[in-house]
């Protein structure tokens, strides 16, 4: 491991974003636009919005961030690049360190658009601070891109690489509480929804929300951060040096 | 292996065995590399060059023999500042520019902006430095994963078809850079399909089907296969390795 060589990699990764502007502004914008939209479905339940508009703040950069790190890993095997950085003094985490810091950086980014457009605008209401909904945003961009770096392994094509997205993703937008209450699922869906790692992001933003940044928030983001780099590391195990 | 042997030799290839999917693609090839040559490695389409490449440098799985680079076993970790490998398709990021590219992979070297610049302009590629991967002709893209691969002083460069969609120009002043590397003491495995090229190697493997079917200077080859030129050297010793097998 090298900090010079994962901090090249993750300005690497920036600089390739930044060549892309369609797709730094759809990142920026594409939050924001959605919550605006929220507003107006709530607009005559604005108690509603504070809760579901939260949620959105704090899972959107957890889905943008997995998509476009599995495709782009994808990229990263298929165009040959992976092969050729194995070959030199890289190490394998050296890479997927870069990638998480890298969009953990674009997620700052886009969280904080969104943040600013939906707290000042948009007349979002929290008890708990702002400040603690960009972390956990952060953190849970971080654990999207982890999960996007490993899933990416088992993808072959962007065909089944975008797939992966409704495969992982959806059931745990499902059962995290969001659209069904925990409390009131049957014990086997309960239990699901305790392995997922994004019911403890759904439940850190709750408490922000309430106003209670307390232990509960504070375990909930341990979670997050602890799923995400046992991912970072499991996907470090999918990346052979030797390959047929 | 005695010791005079492993400061001369670059790469040893011992009774080397790759199977892929069931099928054998490398049937037992063995050959030594001596230091500071160039070597070039001929033989038709899908007849093993590039696993031979991939296994020196370390990246293809094996079934059985040995590669040792550099006095260490293939893919050895320490080797991987000791060797450079261009693939056969450029490996660049088409959304980087090429100067992007080449500070990138610099960095992994520990070399810096100056070193890039200096790689980029070696493979004549300076006045397209500011220019998208994407952007570029086949050729240029060739050249630009080249210049990634010459970065950090390699004393091993294997390089899987370099020249690739270069005009006679740049392919003349390709080659005269890869003399002077090994002039300067580098070690060169050069892959190709031009025999006017295999001319200028100081040494030509031919593979086969798998097989190793010749190793010797481009005059020996000659001699053997009685014929004043490589085109032809090549077609004899493919053809009667075709028949020897029947």
């Amino acid at each position: 491991m090298s900090p010079r060589i994962t901090l090249w990699t993750a300005r690497r990764v920036l600089m390739q974003l930044r060549h892309d502007r369609r797709t730094v502004g759809m990142m920026l914008l594409v939050p924001a636009i959605l919550l605006t939209l929220l507003r107006f479905i709530y607009d005559a339940k604005p108690q509603v919005f504070d809760h579901v508009g939260l949620t959105l703040l704090g899972v959107l950069p957890f889905t943008t961030m997995f998509l476009i790190t599995s495709i782009g890993m994808l990229r990263e095997r298929t165009s040959g690049t992976l092969e050729r950085l194995l070959t030199t003094p890289m190490a394998k985490l050296d890479l997927l360190l870069g990638y998480g810091i890298a969009f953990a950086v674009a997620a700052a980014l886009e969280t904080t658009v969104a943040a600013v457009v939906a707290f000042v605008f948009l007349g979002l209401d929290t008890a708990g601070s702002p400040f603690l909904v960009g972390v956990i945003a952060v953190a849970n961009a971080v654990l999207g891109t982890a999960t996007g770096l490993l899933v990416s392994a088992f993808a072959y094509s962007e065909f089944q690489a975008v797939q992966f997205m409704p495969a992982i993703v959806m059931p745990q937008v499902l059962l995290c509480g969001l659209i069904a209450p925990r409390e009131q699922m049957a014990a086997p869906l309960r239990f699901a929804s305790d392995l997922m790692p994004m019911t403890y992001a759904v439940e850190a933003l709750d408490e922000v929300g309430k106003g209670n940044a307390g232990a509960t928030m504070a375990v909930d983001v341990a979670v997050i951060v602890v799923v995400a780099f046992a991912a970072l590391a499991l996907g470090a195990v999918t990346l052979r040096r030797r390959t047929a | 292996m005695p010791q005079a042997v492993a400061t001369r030799t670059a790469v040893e290839v011992e009774r080397l065995v790759v199977r892929r999917g069931g099928k054998l693609i490398l049937d037992g090839v063995s050959c030594a590399i001596p230091r500071g040559s160039v070597v070039g490695l001929l033989g038709p389409s899908g007849s093993g060059k590039t696993t031979l490449m991939r296994a020196i440098v370390g990246v293809q799985r094996i079934a059985s023999g040995g590669v040792t680079v550099l006095g260490l076993p293939a893919g050895s970790p320490e080797l991987r500042r000791r060797v450079g490998y261009l693939t056969q398709a450029p490996s660049i990021y088409p959304d980087l520019t090429v100067i992007e590219n080449a500070t990138y992979f610099a960095a992994m070297y520990g070399c810096g902006t100056a070193e890039a610049l200096a790689s980029v302009e070696s493979v004549g590629l300076t006045e397209a430095a500011g220019q998208l991967a994407s952007t570029l002709s086949g050729g240029q893209r060739a050249r630009a994963s080249l210049a990634c691969t010459l970065l950090g002083d390699p004393e091993l460069l294997v390089l899987d078809e370099p020249t690739v969609g270069q005009d006679p120009v740049l392919r003349n002043e390709l080659w005269l850079r890869f003399r002077a590397l090994a002039e300067a003491g580098a070690t060169l495995i050069v892959s190709s399909h031009v025999m006017d090229e295999a001319r200028r190697c100081d040494r030509l493997l031919f593979i086969s089907d798998g097989e190793l079917i010749a190793d010797g200077t481009p005059e020996e080859v000659l001699q053997r296969t009685a014929t004043d030129d490589l085109d032809e050297a090549f077609l004899r010793l493919v053809i009667a390795h075709r028949e020897e097998q029947d």
